[in-house]
């Protein structure tokens, strides 16, 4: 680890935005897990809130960190590393300190109250989303030159992958609900990796089960371990594409 | 002597004698019933002089039992048309070599069958070969026995007044509903007692046609291929304190009325097209003190009318209830609905039957009134379950933000989800059972 | 040696360099002035790699700088604004770019460092230092490596006079090593005795680049405000 990743990565985790986030999730989880004695059902909760907070935080904190090291990064630039090195180590700071609240804030209470399978696979799908919204983000701020529109941008993609992608696919059901639409359905659902990591953890409970037709029908096709496989191939994807594009944008910018 | 001693003497005399005389009496009338029963026991062992028992049923006359020892007894077709107990002593076995009827008994009144082993019945498509099948008979008990690995283990048909008790019945694992028969079968019968039994791995666990007045108590209906209980066309039964766990669907009730449902347990009912209890074309029964618990659908009702749904609670499942629009008159009062994905779902919009005063997990209305009813409605139907009644791929958007925006909009601008589907008087806590 | 040929950088349709071409000799002190937007601190990001121009070459030592990210290694750069993350400490951010120099602390001219006093600063963090501070670990951090070529934008802005005459006297005594130093500033007057050479951008275009002595003889002026004032006016 060289050490623009350590003084970065130290950097972000004295943040005190950091530290809330870290803060948030860890009294969150305790909280749910109290509420709840039944722990699949607290995952289920926790999911909920994973699923909103985790690609909000980590996109917006990413983008307001880049934007706001704008001078710091114009210094390291002008310094004889390269571009690719520079890039690809400030990434590694802010995605490894946003993975590491995300484990210590909501993987801890997690790993104390559901030390099994479903447990492990919350923690790793939040991590895994971690990275794909970091990633976004810098792709995102390499893009923009201007805080507010990168910020604007930050905020876009989250609403679409939370909210937006979700209603275009329900308006698609609608219109051709006659047409056999199911395959269509869950290979356009599992392009987005918010709706992808809901599904990885709902096949992994029994709600799939509890869901009859559609459950089933979902289970076959992504609750395989060919599916799994699949599931996290697209989540890979996900945070490398991004984050090359990034890397490629910020080769070839203008400072 | 005056006659007042006499008197006293003499009623001192007959209070001795009758100290006397009354264990003596109840001794020879305890002898009066021993004696007949003594004297007709009749062993079957291969040590014995009497080695089949196909030869003891053959020499015994009525009120006779036949003791059977332990071993292996393959016997084909055993008949049985005199009144007589079959006994099991030392774990006796009694073996159909996948080809017989083990045991047939017909046209008679007060058979015992207990404590035997009956294994490998014939299977086929054309007969229903069971373990023990009764015909045509009353007042008999089958208490006791293990049955495995049978195509029906106890079939009864024509018969009533009879008890069938304490026994474990096991199926063949992983034959399909086509090969597998059930596991007790009642086809016409009346006044029939089934209590704490234990069945697997059977097509129907219980299955009940044409048989009325009876009560199904304290059995264990686990992992039968298709229900765990099934009634078609059987009026004014009861079923109290069974538990169903992990059959295609827990409980069939089907074309019948006057069906009693009480406390009993439906669990992990699991899967396409299951349920915890499923009714179709009934009516007038009461479900009252159930619990269903993470069954897929807990209650499906279809064609249904005047059933009272009450005291009962829904945890953890599917859909709690699935009330079809087909059904009228059914009232849902006083149950507790916790954590389920959804609490009711229909396929229609007029609504016709009442939910009133039950306890929603989900409702998060308010009580200025004080008085344990939340001030304003509550519509157990969300819109996302009406949506996943249209287009059942939806369901990939199970947990995700934009449902939840969906519903709460629908909650505060009811456009979809049927009007008149709706509590009142939701509880503010649950419904203390 | 810096050699520029016909530069060209346009932001869009903005044209901000036209065609220039600049030859900086070693032991040379230039002063790059001009008026806000003409260009001063594109031509020093296109010699620092932070920009790429548009077409003409960039000579260092003979050597194009295309592509090439070394060359930075005899090139200190102190910027206008230095802004740092908030809770690094001074020494983390020194540590961090002597990393990226390869360099030893021990074996780095620290000479400004210790005149300014920071060791002492060494373990605050970034965001609790005053404008005037942060400038001086920017000035530390351009003079740390001994580099031949030394690129100060705006230096003395924000340093209060003390500082600033002894970043003033650093510059000087470089120079006199041999080092080619390129300063930007708008106060004039402090570029006295500092430089030896005047470059001056108007609308992306290079007005004129010339020594000093010849500039004052031709005006018959001593200080650069005047030489610049009367230079500008003829023009």
């Amino acid at each position: 680890m060289n050490k623009i990743v350590k003084y970065v990565t130290i950097d972000i985790l004295k943040s005190k935005v950091v530290l809330t986030y870290l803060l948030f999730l860890f009294l969150t989880c305790f909280g749910i897990f109290n509420l709840d004695n039944n722990t699949t059902k607290g995952i289920l909760s926790l999911l909920n809130i994973v699923l909103f907070i985790v690609p909000l935080v980590s996109l917006i904190y990413s983008t307001i960190y880049i934007f706001n090291s704008g001078e710091f990064i114009e210094l390291l630039v002008a310094q004889p590393i390269s571009r690719k090195k520079l890039i690809t180590s400030i990434y590694a700071a802010v995605s490894l300190s946003l993975v590491t609240a995300f484990i210590v804030g909501a993987g801890i209470p997690v790993l104390i109250y559901s030390p099994d399978k479903i447990g492990l696979l919350f923690i790793i799908t939040g991590a895994l989303l971690t990275l794909i919204f970091t990633s976004l983000a810098f792709l995102g701020s390499v893009i923009t030159r201007d805080k507010a529109k990168g910020i604007g941008m930050a905020i876009f993609i989250w609403l679409f992958f939370s909210i937006l992608y979700d209603g275009i696919l329900l308006l698609i059901m609608f219109q051709f609900s006659d047409y056999p639409i199911e395959k269509l359905i869950i290979v356009l659902s599992s392009f987005n990796p918010v709706d992808i990591s809901r599904i990885l953890i709902l096949i992994h409970t029994d709600y799939s089960a509890l869901m009859g037709y559609s459950g089933a029908l979902f289970k076959e096709f992504l609750g395989s371990q060919k599916g799994s496989v699949v599931i996290f191939a697209i989540l890979i994807a996900w945070i490398i594409i991004p984050a090359i594009a990034a890397i490629r944008k910020f080769i070839k910018k203008d400072f | 002597m005056n006659t007042e001693e006499k008197f006293v003497i003499g009623k001192k005399f007959w209070f001795r004698f009758l100290r006397w005389i009354r264990p003596l009496f109840l001794s020879v009338v305890f002898l009066f019933f021993l004696l007949p029963l003594h004297a007709g026991v009749i062993n079957v062992s291969s040590r014995d002089k009497i080695t089949t028992i196909k030869q003891a049923v053959e020499i015994a006359t009525d009120g006779d039992t036949i003791m059977i020892n332990g071993g292996m007894y393959k016997e084909k077709n055993i008949v049985v048309k005199k009144k007589i107990t079959l006994l099991g002593k030392n774990n006796p076995l009694l073996d159909g070599e996948g080809t017989y009827e083990i045991l047939t008994i017909k046209d008679v009144a007060g058979v015992v069958v207990s404590g035997l082993t009956f294994q490998h019945s014939g299977f086929s498509s054309l007969k229903d070969l069971a373990a023990i099948k009764v015909i045509d008979s009353r007042h008999f008990s089958i208490t006791k026995n293990t049955i495995l690995n049978t195509h029906f283990a106890i079939y009864i048909a024509g018969c009533d007044s009879f008890s069938i008790t304490n026994n474990q019945i096991r199926g063949t694992p992983g034959n399909d509903e086509q090969t597998t028969g059930n596991g007790i079968h009642l086809w016409k019968n009346s006044y029939a007692t089934i209590t704490n039994n234990n069945i697997s791995g059977h097509r129907d666990g219980i299955y009940f046609e044409f048989v009325q007045h009876s009560t199904i108590t304290g059995n264990y209906c686990k992992s039968n291929i298709r229900y765990g209980l099934h009634f078609m066309f059987s009026n004014n039964d009861e079923y109290i304190q069974n538990t169903f766990e992990k059959n295609g669907a827990g409980v069939a009730v089907m074309f019948s009325h006057h069906i009693h449902m009480f406390k009993n347990h439906f669990l992990f009912n699991q899967g396409e097209s299951t349920y915890g209890l499923l009714l179709k074309e009934i009516n007038d029964g009461i479900i009252r003190d159930n619990v269903f618990e993470q069954n897929t659908i807990g209650i499906y009702l279809e064609g249904t009318n005047r059933i009272d749904v009450t005291d009962n609670k829904f945890l953890r499942n599917g859909y709690a209830i699935r009330i079809q629009a087909s059904c009228n008159n059914n009232n849902v009062n006083k149950n507790n609905f916790f954590e389920n994905t959804f609490d009711v779902a229909t396929n229609g919009t007029l609504v016709l039957n009442n939910f009133n005063g039950n306890f929603w997990d989900k409702y998060d209305g308010y009580d200025l009134k004080r008085d344990g009813v939340g001030d304003v409605p509550y519509r157990p139907i969300s819109l996302f379950s009406m949506v996943i009644e249209n287009i059942p791929v939806a369901s990939v958007f199970l947990r995700s933000f934009i449902v939840f925006l969906l519903d709460q909009s629908e909650k505060i601008i009811p456009s979809i989800t049927p009007e008149n589907l709706v509590d009142n008087t939701p509880l503010m806590k649950p419904v203390k059972m | 040696m810096i050699d520029i040929k016909n530069v060209n950088k346009k932001f869009g349709k903005l044209h901000v360099l036209k065609d220039i071409s600049v030859q900086i000799k070693k032991s040379n002190s230039v002063a790059l002035l001009g008026p806000n937007a003409s260009g001063k601190t594109t031509f020093i990001k296109c010699l620092l790699g932070m920009l790429i121009p548009d077409s003409g070459t960039i000579e260092i030592n003979n050597q194009s700088i295309k592509g090439d990210y070394k060359y930075r290694n005899i090139i200190g750069y102190m910027p206008q604004i230095g802004r740092y993350p908030q809770n690094m400490t001074i020494e983390q951010v020194f540590d961090m770019i002597l990393e990226i120099r390869k360099t030893a602390l021990s074996s780095a001219d620290t000479e400004l460092m210790e005149a300014f006093g920071l060791k002492a600063l060494f373990s605050k963090r970034m965001g609790t230092l005053s404008g005037g501070t942060t400038q001086k670990v920017s000035a530390c951090l351009a003079f740390l490596f001994s580099p031949e070529i030394i690129i100060l934008d705006e230096p003395t802005a924000g340093l209060d006079p003390l500082s600033s005459e002894i970043l003033k006297e650093k510059i000087k005594h470089e120079r006199s090593k041999g080092k080619i130093i390129l300063i930007t500033s708008h106060i004039l007057s402090e570029l006295d005795e500092m430089v030896s050479e005047i470059m001056y951008l108007r609308e992306g275009n290079l007005v004129f680049h010339s020594g000093i002595e010849e500039l004052q003889s031709r005006t018959g002026e001593k200080s650069v405000s005047k030489v610049i004032t009367s230079i500008l006016k003829t023009l």
